[in-house]
This record gives structure tokens, C-alpha cells and sequence, in this order.
């Protein structure tokens, strides 16, 4: 598998999450994803798995949920309105400690909002979501061959930490085509999953579940939980840093918005500006070390969004001490997207 | 001396949390009955439910995967596709299945999915205090329909099992209860018969349990156990409303 692709985001997506041993998927159509579901319908058959297109959101991240506690490798996916659906059920497996991948291709809201490129979910997805207090993987693809590896690697963080996994992309790298190199899923090694369901014949009762009733139960199963997400901070958190070394101003960017800071990044340098940027990949866990490092000598950092200044509050928790923090966003919409030029004026402000 | 009877192994030895006079106890047991008679408790996974019943896992002897409220025909779903040789139950309350997981019960039953679902109705949101629940009775008082329900504000109470019977993917839908000996061995037969379509992959099955509710009902258990058969057999009859296969 080392010939070059030229694929769509979610048609790259749904290749990955095959790949990486996924057979059972539930869902319910909604734009911009509606490719993912289409592709596990024609392909889950033909491998022996399943494809069940679901009665709502609500109904798929349960069945999900029924796969997962059976041990399956398992997906849904959605777009904002549709994830929100599914936070009951993310916030379930997340206390019953169920790995599964979901997928949010973000679009623009509030409410019905719109179907252009957003990234107005990250608060909903990197800090719980649902009700109770947790928190979820999530990776931040910026291009089609990344939708390609972060799916791969979010069946095995989520199956190695027992936490449910969130790709969260948006319109702009779900819809646009672009080539990539797909590859077999590299070897990791994964601890066996000694509490599925799988009938009593097969040894003691197991029960997979979220209440605990008994004194300091819960908050001992709390305890357990969050000392997992601080091993996530320290062992997983993943960016990519570009022309940092010698930046008199990072820009910090995740996702599309990236992409376009890029390429601002780029005409900045052209000009003479010591530019560089910073892209956190998993946004949970926030790369922390990576803005402290960073920051440690640049101390200026210019957070660029599509939308009006989420990550932004994690950028300034993480930076050093004396760093300024900037903000640019555009909360999304038709003809919403910045363009790089715009970008560039940004940065030429702050510099 | 020649043992006649004794407790299902598919349950513990355990005291159930129950109210006094609760026929959840009794459909535990019966369950449970069935699931001997069938030997399907090595290859069972039950999906529990929000509300009194659940505590499943701590009464039957079982892997167990806990659901949403009104979620479990969808848990139990993903379940099934996963793993299509188990045997898979659901155990739901009148909120949890005919109000908040309408939308579940109704296409998992479409599907026909290959799964059966014991239904417990008892007219009431039992665990959070006796609430008016889709199937409470018209007239009757609850916590939230203080002055009785109320048909033309409320809706009338839902029957389910006929309501699903009607569906193309269900394979067998029935109603029963344990108020007296004879409708507790026509219960004991029905709940078998649903579990033998799961246990022949013939699809999906249905059994509706009328239940008593002491405590919510604010009666003591032999005049709740009376309602069973006076009011609520009245407006939910008993019988057999779907048998495809004639099993």
C-alpha cells in the first residue's frame, strides 16, 4: 500500500478507520459527512462487519456503544447539530470507560447554523461535552492524508487509554480531494480487553457500566478517570511546529485554519518576517509543553480560529509567563473563511 | 427425596432492593427460568436499563452492559451485530421504553433486530418517585398528574405491545402479568416462546410485563396486586398479539 491516492477527507477517513480493523459502523446522514456513511455501507459488507444506519444520532452512539462493550473496533460519525446528539452517549461511554471512535466534520452553528468549515465544536470537544466531568481524545486533522493517519491512530489511543477517540475535522478537509499515501496500521502494542462482555461461559461476570452507587465509589472511578487524561498529557500530546526556532511571532492554529496560516506564514517569511507557526494535532491533550517551549523565548503568539476565540483560552493557559497572547477569528459562515492575506495583515499587526 | 424445585442458576442467591409487593422480582424469575430452560446464560448479554430495573447485573448471573435511559434496544443493537452468537436481552421500565426511547424501541423492532425485549409496565415512573408515565391510566393520580391523568391534555396511556405488533420486522409481541397463578403460568409460557424465537434467529420479540407499584400506587401490595387484574387488565389485555412463527 504505497501507491498515492487521490481521495476525499471522509472517503480517506472511512479507508483508515477500515484499515485500522474497524467492521461495525452506525450512523445518520448529515452534511458535510454523509460521504463516511456512504463508504461503510458499500465496504462493511463485503468484509464480514456491519453497517447500520441509525434512526437518529442518539440511536448510533448507542449501538456504538454496544458494539464497543462487546470488544469491536467501532465508529459513528456526524457534524455538529449530530454531535451534540450524541454527547448522552459519549458522556456514558466516557464513565463506562468504552473506547470507540467518533468523528465530527464540523459545520457551522449555533443551531442549524450552516454547512460551512467551523471549528466552533471545540469547546464541546475538548472539555466533556456531556454532562459529568471528562474528557475525550481528540485529533485534529489538516489535510487528507492526516484524516488518512489520525483516524488509524485514534482506534488505538481509544482501545490503549479505554477512552472514547474524536476526529474532528471540518468541511474544508472532509469535502476536498487531495493525495495521500495510505499505509497498513503501524504495530502498537495494545493491552487485551479483559473487560468486555462476551457471556459468562467465558469466565466471571462482567458488567460494563457508569453507576456507582457505593460510598466513594464514584469519586475513587472520578480519580481513576482524570489520573488517565493527566498520562495522556504527558505520553500523547501531538503538534507540529514550523519555522519556530527563530520566530519573533507564532502563530498557533489547528485543523484548515492551519493550513491558511500557513501559507500566511510563508508570504510573512517571504517579506522578511521571523514568523513561525505552531499546530497542535491532538487537542486533547493540548500540547502544553509545546506553547511552553515555545514561548519560553518568542513571546508573542497570534491565535488564529475559525470562530470567535476557543482554543485561544488553552493557548494563554499554556504559554510562559509574559508571553502576549493575540486573537484572530471569523466565526463561520458563507464566505466566512480567511483568506491568507488577511492572515498576513493579521500578522503584520501583531508583529 | 427427589428435588422439584429450585432457584434458576441464571440468578444469584441475592436479596432484591424491590419494594414489597413489586412483581419485578417475579419476572426476574422468570426470565431467569427461561434462560435455564434454553441454556443460553453462558452466551447471554442483557443490556440494562435506567430506572428500578437497573440493577440487573446484581440479581441475574450474567454479562451485562448498562444503557442511556431508553437507549437499550440501540445498546443492545450494537451488541447483536457485534457478536451474533450471544443471546440478547433488554429489560425496560414504561418511561424508559414508551416515552424516552420511543424512537429505539420502535426501529430496533422495525429492523427486527434478532433480540428480545421484556418490557415492564406498571403504569409509572417508579424509581423517581411515581411521575405520570405514557402508560399511566386515565384518572389515575400520579406525583405529576395530581388530579388524574388527563386525556385530552396527556394523550392516552399507550399499548405497546399492540403498537408493535403492528410492525413488520416484529416476530412476536405479547402481553402478560403474574397477578394470579394462572396468568403466572401463561406469563412463564409467553416469556419462553419469546425467547425461542431469539434462540431460533427468528427475530424480534416482544413481552409486555404488567406490573404492580405498591409504594407509587400508594397501595399496600395485595390491593395493588388487585389493580393489576381489575384496572390495568382492563385497558392492557393479555394475550398474544403477534406469532409469526406460531411457536
Amino acid at each position: 500500500m504505497t501507491k498515492r491516492l487521490f481521495m476525499k477527507g471522509n472517503e480517506a477517513l472511512a479507508m483508515a478507520a477500515i484499515e485500522a480493523g474497524c467492521r461495525y459502523y452506525f450512523g445518520y446522514p448529515i452534511t458535510p459527512q454523509s460521504d463516511i456513511p456512504e463508504y461503510m455501507s458499500r465496504e462493511l459488507p463485503r468484509l464480514g462487519g456491519e453497517f447500520v444506519q441509525a434512526e437518529s444520532e442518539v440511536a448510533s452512539i448507542n449501538m456504538l456503544l454496544g458494539a464497543s462493550a462487546t470488544g469491536a473496533r467501532a465508529m459513528t460519525s456526524s457534524s455538529s447539530p449530530g454531535i451534540s446528539l450524541k454527547q448522552e452517549g459519549i458522556s456514558y461511554m466516557a464513565g463506562a470507560e468504552l473506547p470507540g471512535v467518533i468523528v465530527n466534520i464540523c459545520r457551522s452553528g449555533p443551531g442549524l447554523g450552516g454547512i460551512d468549515a467551523s471549528q466552533a465544536d471545540y469547546f464541546q470537544a475538548v472539555k466533556g461535552g456531556g454532562h459529568g466531568g471528562y474528557h475525550i481524545i481528540v485529533l485534529a486533522p489538516s489535510s487528507v492524508q492526516e484524516m488518512y493517519d489520525l483516524t488509524m491512530l485514534a482506534f488505538d489511543l481509544s482501545d490503549q487509554y479505554r477512552i472514547p477517540a474524536m476526529v474532528f475535522g471540518d468541511s474544508v478537509v472532509g469535502q476536498m480531494k487531495e493525495s495521500f499515501v495510505p499505509h497498513p496500521r503501524p504495530a502498537r502494542e495494545l493491552p487485551p480487553k479483559e473487560w468486555v462482555v462476551r457471556g459468562r461461559q467465558h469466565g466471571e461476570q462482567r458488567v460494563v457500566k457508569s453507576l456507582y452507587l457505593g460510598d466513594g465509589e464514584l469519586e475513587a472511578h472520578n480519580w481513576k478517570l482524570h489520573a488517565r487524561y493527566g498520562e495522556l498529557k504527558e505520553k500523547e500530546s501531538r503538534w507540529e511546529s514550523f519555522l519556530v526556532e527563530d520566530a519573533e511571532l507564532v502563530v498557533a492554529a489547528f485543523g484548515s485554519a492551519a493550513r491558511i496560516a500557513k501559507s500566511a506564514v510563508m508570504a510573512a517569511r517571504e517579506r522578511g518576517l521571523r514568523v513561525g507557526l505552531l499546530r497542535p494535532i491532538t487537542l486533547f491533550p493540548f500540547p502544553e509543553q509545546a506553547f511552553r517551549a515555545v514561548t519560553a523565548r518568542c513571546k508573542k503568539v497570534l491565535d488564529v480560529e475559525l470562530n470567535a476565540g476557543q482554543m485561544v483560552e488553552d493557548v494563554r493557559l499554556s504559554v510562559t509567563c509574559g508571553t502576549e497572547v493575540f486573537f484572530y477569528g471569523r466565526p463561520p459562515g458563507a464566505g466566512s473563511l480567511p483568506t491568507p492575506e488577511e492572515l498576513l495583515g493579521q500578522i503584520e499587526k501583531y508583529y | 427425596m427427589q428435588q422439584v424445585f429450585r432457584k434458576p442458576v441464571s440468578l444469584k442467591d441475592i436479596q432484591t432492593h424491590f419494594c414489597p409487593g413489586c412483581h419485578h422480582g417475579t419476572f426476574h424469575r422468570l426470565v431467569a427460568e427461561a434462560m435455564d430452560e434454553f441454556g443460553v446464560q453462558g452466551r447471554t448479554i442483557g443490556v440494562a436499563s435506567v430506572g428500578c430495573s437497573v440493577f440487573l447485573y446484581g440479581y441475574f448471573d450474567i454479562d451485562v452492559v448498562e444503557a442511556p435511559h431508553g437507549r437499550a434496544p440501540a445498546v443492545a443493537t450494537g451488541v447483536k451485530r457485534a457478536r451474533p452468537d450471544s443471546f440478547v436481552f433488554t429489560y425496560q421500565g414504561d418511561g424508559d421504553l414508551a416515552a424516552i426511547g420511543t424512537a429505539e424501541i420502535i426501529h430496533a423492532a422495525n429492523r427486527g433486530e434478532d433480540i428480545t425485549v421484556v418490557f415492564v409496565n406498571n403504569t409509572t415512573y417508579g424509581m423517581t418517585g411515581g411521575q405520570m408515565a405514557p402508560t399511566t391510566l386515565v384518572g389515575q393520580k400520579t406525583s405529576t398528574s395530581p388530579y388524574g391523568r388527563n386525556a385530552g391534555k396527556d394523550g392516552s396511556p399507550i399499548r405497546m405491545a399492540e403498537l408493535l405488533a403492528q410492525l413488520e420486522g416484529v416476530a412476536f409481541s405479547a402481553r402478560v402479568a403474574v397477578n394470579t397463578p394462572r396468568n403466572l403460568m401463561d406469563a412463564k409460557k409467553q416469556i419462553k416462546k419469546a425467547f425461542r424465537y431469539q434462540v431460533e434467529g427468528k427475530g424480534f420479540s416482544f413481552i409486555e410485563a404488567l406490573s404492580s407499584c405498591p409504594t407509587n400506587w400508594g397501595m399496600d401490595p395485595l390491593a395493588a396486586n388487585e389493580r393489576v387484574g381489575t384496572e390495568m387488565c382492563g385497558y392492557f389485555p393479555l394475550g398474544v398479539f403477534k406469532n409469526t412463527a406460531a411457536i
